[in-house]
């Protein structure tokens, strides 16, 4: 049989030749599905006021990708969900006290200075939703940290209890002598509470076992791989325990507290600014954890989770350049050289 | 004075077109140092304009006196002269400001935009539009620092040369009298001058490879040049 007669018999096309159903905006949905038990947690612990903050602050972001996208003159892309994902993101990290003008200048920052300016979707640097905190948190340091009680909303009170983030009392504890005494000290919620999120905090970094649901959901979904989370928290974990001279008590409060699994569930994971290869997720990861772990310990600040996923997001074109995977076949730059010489 | 343009123009091009800080991208060092109040960036806009005209035309007179091999040497000489003369004026009769510009008032000595414009323009043309060059380079120079001083100090703290002017209910936002907030609006504002001076009808400005930092890690750069990037594939 000739080659002609051949091809005839078979259907020639360009590749690829199968896809999924996957879309941009069913991974969104996945997100937003995913961060929905962290949102009915917080409203239950923070009152309705934390489903405001979350509303308005998805509703700004739309508005400004759609007005941002019309006067650039380019498609519209409110229908992949991004924005709605970014508008949630930054909500969950804020009090629930945040004025909401400030909200919406946060969203403004985020999607207009970050997202657009850089191009939309798939072209931002860094997390859209972590800067819009860092302004925010750099502008209006006092109202960013004005951490509402857990059930204050149902007291009829009219002045909000505030109470800080269980990760404000750590500084006496880092390098105590006695880590145990040093924590009994600090008068910090039980380890239940800190799972549960019945302590002050950001809306939706509070409740572990709401975020680790959403982790699950994710996971099976394959939406994320499990790399990242877990190396970010692992590392935290390791250099814990070597602070807190392997009092397991103190890793846990570390763990469960500040926005470490909200920011490893779901900002640290962002396809756009996270590495793409198994190798360069587990650096970027480990860089991540081992920042925030600086910065919780060693900074002026208590929390250094977004700092740390920002900074490592800007490193993510270079570690992805480290990390390129070998195509079958080929030989490495090394060798080629070695070879050629030879 | 081999051009044969209109003296006006040297003047009017500093203004937008040729604006040392938002279409030259100079002198950034002081434009985001001094800018945290609209009233620093006024004093230094107006000390680096004094300067920058009267060195323009010290130089510009100079220029056939002047070895090409030490010329350098000679404009910042000549440029530290006039700074040493503003810095002791502000000095004796303004010392509130003085404190406020800080080191930024003596470093206007090697302040680029004005050894630029005498490496540019005053060692090669007249007096009169050295002079011209000089006041239009200086009033641009001005502008932009007053607009960016203008918008950090109404967003950052609420206020307009000390003055209140948003509502003290409305908290301002810290990150404007900061660094970052000071980088975002100077990008807006060379946007808009970009746009403004691009509506005229003028060329884009383009760097080009040897201008880029990224130019050596840079692949599209190895593989073609820069101006084809994107429109050729490379196999």
């Amino acid at each position: 049989m000739s080659d002609t007669t051949i091809l005839k018999k078979l259907t020639v096309s360009a590749s690829p030749h199968k896809k999924t159903k996957d879309s941009t905006r069913g991974i969104m949905l996945d997100v937003i599905i995913a961060m929905l038990p962290a949102l009915i947690l917080s409203v239950v612990l923070f009152g309705p006021r934390a489903l405001v903050v979350t509303l308005v602050s998805v509703a700004a972001c739309v508005v400004f990708e759609f007005l941002a996208r019309k006067a650039m003159k380019r498609s519209n892309t409110i229908g992949d969900l991004s924005a709605v994902v970014t508008g949630m993101l930054l909500a969950f990290n804020l009090p629930s006290t945040m004025p909401l003008w400030m909200v919406v200048i946060g969203d403004a920052v985020a999607i207009i200075v970050v997202k657009q300016f850089f191009g939309g979707i798939g072209q931002n640097f860094v997390n859209p939703a972590l800067v819009g905190r860092i302004v925010l948190m750099a502008s209006f340091s006092v109202q960013i940290s004005d951490y509402q009680e857990p059930f204050a909303w149902r007291e009829t009170a009219v002045d909000a209890v505030t109470s800080a983030t269980p990760l404000a009392e750590f500084p006496s504890v880092y390098g105590a002598e006695n880590i145990q005494a040093a924590m009994d000290a600090a008068g910090l919620p039980s380890l239940t509470d800190m799972f549960f999120g019945v302590r002050g905090g950001c809306l939706g970094e509070t409740c572990a076992a709401a975020l680790l649901v959403g982790l699950l959901y994710l996971l099976v979904r394959r939406v994320i791989s499990p790399t990242i989370p877990l190396t970010f928290v692992l590392t935290v974990g390791v250099i814990m325990l070597i602070e807190g001279q392997g009092n397991l008590n103190f890793v846990a409060y570390q763990l469960l507290s500040g926005g470490l699994l909200l920011g490893a569930i779901f900002m640290a994971t962002d396809y756009t600014t996270s590495p793409i290869s198994f190798k360069g997720k587990i650096i970027y990861a480990i860089g991540c954890g081992v920042i925030t772990a600086l910065i919780r310990i060693f900074g002026s600040l208590p929390e250094g989770v977004s700092f740390s996923i920002i900074l490592m997001n800007i490193l993510v074109p270079h570690i992805e350049h480290m990390t390129t995977p070998k195509p079958f076949g080929t030989l490495k730059k090394k060798k080629q050289k070695k070879e050629a010489a030879e | 004075m081999a051009d044969k343009k209109p003296l006006y123009k040297e003047f009017t091009k500093g203004l937008i077109k040729e604006n040392p800080v938002l279409r030259l991208v100079l002198g950034t060092c002081p434009t985001l140092a001094t800018t945290t109040s609209l009233e620093s960036a006024i004093g230094m806009g107006l000390s680096a304009a004094l300067v920058l005209v009267c060195s323009n035309i010290v130089i510009s007179m100079l220029r056939k006196v002047i070895p090409q091999k030490v010329r350098i040497p000679c404009y910042i000489v000549v440029i530290a002269g006039f700074v040493t003369i503003v810095q002791m004026l502000v000095k004796a009769f303004l010392p509130a400001l003085d404190e406020q510009l800080g080191v930024y008032l003596p470093l206007i000595v090697v302040n680029c935009i004005i050894l630029g414009r005498a490496e540019a323009f005053a060692g090669k043309n007249g007096v009169v539009a050295s002079a011209l060059d000089g006041l239009g380079m200086g009033v641009g120079f001005t502008a932009a620092l007053i607009l960016m001083g203008g918008v950090r100090e109404l967003l950052g703290s609420g206020t307009l040369l000390g003055f209140q002017i948003l509502p003290e209910s409305i908290s301002p936002m810290t990150i404007f009298i900061l660094a970052p907030g000071g980088f975002f609006v100077f990008g807006i504002l060379m946007a808009c001058a970009n746009r403004l001076a691009e509506r005229k009808g003028k060329p884009k400005a383009t760097l080009g490879c040897a201008g880029c930092p990224l130019a050596e890690t840079c692949t599209q750069a190895q593989k073609v040049s820069c101006e084809s990037k994107g429109k050729e594939e490379t196999k």
